[in-house]
This record gives structure tokens, sequence and C-alpha cells, in this order.
């Protein structure tokens, strides 16, 4: 056994599109230990709630981060009526669901190509996004942003979908069910993508409660948790709901965890769409959030974010607080880096989906 | 403009921003919009680079980083804030470890309007670059060829001795 060396990765590195900073210890091409340190970031958003209207906020909340930018809007106004008591129309529910499962589309094919780029197959990278412009179409169609989508508010949504229109994104999404199965099909059957995947950061089902990771990564070893099971918000009690799982625990189980969900997607917005209520899209709010407590929980694309806030009677709200999925995947990826090639790192961070924004706020 | 006279490598930091610029700034690069066809790579290489594409109002832990990454790329260097809030700070102006927009921390070429900022307007941001990036190797050519007049006046005492030595013989 060498001697150990330190060999930093990061915050600048070609796989990361966000800074994250790991100094890898390493014997010979071992790693035996990895610390990271975050904060590149942190821009303090949670701080900004003393400043900004309680209706206002939403646009920061959004901003927490780019891709799963509208379930913290969601999340942060989920809590707001929460906190209110202020009963959203049904279709403003239906709505938001809809948006939620795309913006999940668009985040799991998003890292679906940069996983394949940790890997070094480019080419597969290149149609993971292509494949993904389709669903910013329909983002910006029903929107007008690309990446922010600015729909949702405090007591309902902007914009309504006409039911026309609802018909035609369910015709496109079935002609891309089939681009996604293009592809699915070289993740889950590609020799050399098994041979990088298969048995590589392993995490066990008890290594993954005890760490408390969520979200894909929790269910790819075989934990059912998935807050969209038990959701009152939402679509998904009326539509019925189970999650994917994989007991695997390896790179591979998430892998293929990401690439079924797709398919889930596809097929709640399809239910969402058939069974879409008539009615108004939101609700006026007034006054101001009481002296209470509320959080309240949305299943991100990367897994569970819980959303805390504290009201004073006053137009600004005393404290935000949020719990962001990534943040509670590092210390499982601490524990996956363990005793990997530093050959599989990247692979590895790349496969808990780490999103730095979020996690830093 | 008609054509490219050069292809230019770029270098793309996050630089405490949403990432809701950098997806933008990667779908340049993927097959809908495919910068790629013109020359332009995305390198991960500080050296490599002739355009720094960087995004978010940068905070305190991330300032070293991204002057660093700057410090590195050679000279003539285009310097490319992406988003509003590279711009000016935009949303997150008012937290307290961000300093607003880029240019507080690195001299700034071009901006880049747009929250996120589109794939378009970036790629126009990119070719507006290669303008500035021209006229700074213009700039710098000059003092080349100063430089080169210098050395060939030191020379002269050189010329002069061996024509010296040459009448000598």
């Amino acid at each position: 056994m060498g001697k150990s060396t330190v060999v930093p990765f990061g915050p600048q590195h070609p796989v990361l599109p966000e800074p994250i900073h790991f100094d890898l210890e390493l014997e010979d091409e071992k790693v035996v230990k990895a610390i990271p340190s975050i904060g590149y970031v942190h821009r303090g958003l949670e701080k900004l709630v003393e400043k900004r209207g309680f209706q206002e906020y939403v646009y920061v909340a959004e901003r927490v981060c780019g891709i799963c930018s509208f379930g913290h809007g969601w999340g942060y106004s989920k809590a707001i009526e929460g906190l209110m008591e202020i009963e959203i129309p049904k279709r403003a529910e239906y709505l938001r669901t809809i948006w939620h499962e795309i913006s999940r589309l668009h985040s799991h094919l998003l890292w679906a190509g940069l996983g394949a780029d940790a890997l070094g197959f480019e080419s597969l990278f290149m149609q993971c996004w292509r494949i993904r412009e389709t669903i910013l179409d329909i983002i910006e169609q029903t929107t007008g942003g690309r990446v922010i989508f600015s729909v949702c508010k405090v007591g309902g949504v902007r914009r309504d979908i006409p039911d026309q229109e609802l018909k035609e994104i369910v015709k496109r999404l079935d002609a891309l069910k089939k681009e996604i199965d293009g592809v699915a099909d070289i993740f889950l059957n590609d020799e050399t993508i098994h041979a990088r995947l298969k048995g590589v950061g392993t995490v066990t089902y008890d290594e993954a409660v005890a760490l408390g990771c969520v979200g894909p990564t929790a269910r790819a070893s075989g934990v059912p948790q998935d807050y969209r099971i038990g959701d009152e918000g939402g679509a998904y009690k009326e539509l019925g709901f189970t999650p994917v799982l994989a007991t695997e625990g390896d790179c591979f189980a998430r892998v293929k965890v990401r690439l079924l969900e797709l398919y889930q997607s596809l097929d709640i917005i399809k239910g969402c769409v058939e069974n879409m209520p008539a009615g108004d899209i939101a609700v006026p709010v007034k006054g101001f959030p009481p002296a209470a407590e509320y959080f309240t929980r949305v299943e991100q694309p990367r897994g569970e974010a819980v959303y805390y806030v504290k009201g004073n009677k006053t137009k600004n709200l005393e404290r935000f607080r949020l719990r962001t999925p990534t943040n509670a995947n590092i210390p499982v990826l601490v524990k996956m880096l363990q005793g990997c090639d530093l050959a599989d790192v990247p692979n590895i961070i790349l496969t808990i989906d780490p999103c730095i924004s979020c996690c830093e706020r | 403009m008609s054509y490219i006279k050069k292809s230019p490598w770029l270098v793309h930091y996050d630089g405490s921003s949403c990432n809701g610029c950098d997806i933008e700034v990667l779908a340049c690069l993927t097959p809908l919009y495919d910068v790629e066809r013109f020359g332009i790579v995305n390198t991960g290489n500080p050296k490599h680079a002739d355009i720094f594409l960087v995004t978010g109002g940068v905070n305190t832990q991330n300032l070293p980083v991204v002057k660093q990454i700057y410090e590195q790329i050679p000279e003539p260097k285009v310097v490319i804030a992406v988003g509003t809030c590279a711009c000016s700070g935009g949303v997150f102006r008012d937290c307290y470890n961000m300093l607003g927009g880029m240019d507080k921390a690195i001299p700034v070429d071009v901006y880049v309007p747009g929250c996120a900022a589109r794939p378009e307007s970036i790629i126009d941001g990119v070719v507006k670059g290669l303008s500035v990036l021209e006229e700074k190797q213009k700039a710098l050519a000059v003092p080349v060829r100063e430089k080169q007049a210098l050395r060939e006046r030191e020379l002269e005492p050189e010329v002069a001795i061996n024509k010296s030595q040459e009448a000598g013989k």
C-alpha cells in the first residue's frame, strides 16, 4: 500500500456544472476518505424572506434552483397556503401536478445526459439533451419560460392550460416516449454502461436508512420513500401512485430508477389530463400570515424537500427554512466514495444527481 | 457576421447562480443549438480557453475561485457575464453574502441579460464577445511589434561589433 495523497476535486471540474469541492484521500488508486466542502453557491435565500413580501418571495423560492424551480415555488406556496389555511381550487392542484411532473422529466433527462457525459459517453449525452428540448418546448408553450416557470403563486397558479392544448401535449409526450425508449435501451442494456456502473458505489438498505438519504438514491436501495405516496397536495392521491424501487443500491440501480421514473411521470401527466377538473385556477389571498408555524414537503426530482415557514402577522415572514434533497444525500455520497477507484468518482457523484444550488441555497 | 475568423474555446463556471443559466449554457452545446459546429468547444481547462462564460453574482467563498480561473486564462481573453444576477445581482442583490454582479469580481466585457438567459441570447453574447476578442488581439499585437523593434535596436551594437570584427579581419 502506497503513501496516502490528497487529490482535490472541484470546485471547477469538467463533469460538474456546479461548484462543489471534495478532498479525496487516496491510497494508490483507491479513495479512502472523501471530505466535502460546500458553500460556493450559498446565497442566503432563507434570510431574504425578511426583505421580501410573502407573496413576492415565490419568485425568489423558484430561483433556489434552476432545475427544480417549479417544485420550490410549489413547496413554498403550499407552506404559505397551509399557514394561512387557504384551500386552492382543484384545477390548480392538477395543473401544478402536471408542471411538476414535466419538470421532473426535464430534470431526469438533464441528469441522464450529464451522467452519460461523466461516463465518457458523449453521444448519449447529446441524445438525452436533444430529447429534453421537446419538454422545454412544452414548458415554454405553457408558461413562457424555459427553465424558470413563474406560474405558481400563493393561492393557485397564474396561467391555465386549455383542455385542447393539454390533449396536444399528451400527443407530443406519446411521441417522446418512443425517443425515451431508445435512450433507456442504451442505458439499461449497453455493456460498457454495465461495466462502469454495476457494483460501483453500493449502498445497502440499512445504510440508506441510517444515513437518511432521500429520493431516487434511497429508492435504488429499496427504501420505499416517496412523498408522492401520501401527498395531500397535487393529484397523486386521487390518481394512485406506487414508487419505482430497485434493490441493488449501486450506481446502475440509481440510473434504472430514474429512467423508469420518466415513464411514470408520463403516465401521471396522462392521468391528470384525463381527469382534469374544470373550474378556477386561483383564489384571492387576503391578509398576512398569522403568527404560527407550518411545514410541508414536496417530492422533488432529487428527493424529498421540506419547507418550514413561520409568520408574524406582517407582510414578511419571520423564518423560512428549506431542507433540500441534495443536502440529505451528501452523507451517503461520502460513504459511497470510500473505497472506490479514483476514476469512478465522477460517476458516483453524478448518480446522486447533485444539485448544489439547491443544497446551499 | 459572415464567418468566424476564430473558433473560440470557452470555459464555463458557476459563480453562485441558481444554475438555471448554467443548464442553458450547456443547452447551447447540445443538438438543437449546437455551437460546436462553429468549433466552439466547452473546455474544462482555463488555460485552453479564450472566453470565460460566468454565471451568478459571486458570493464571498466563490470570489477567489472566479479570480483564479480568470487569471489562468491566457491573454487575450473575454469575460461574458451570463444572466441577470451576473449582470447586476438580480434577485440575489439583497442577499448578505453576494457581491451583486460579476463586474465586482473581475472585468466583464459582454453582459447577457435574462433570468434565465436564453440559449439564443447566450450565443449572441458569445458572437459579440468574438469581436471584443479580435479588438483585444489587435491591441496586444502593437506591443509585440514594439518589442520586436526594441529587440532589433538591442541587436544593433552586436551587429556593429560583428561588422568591426569583419573589418579587422
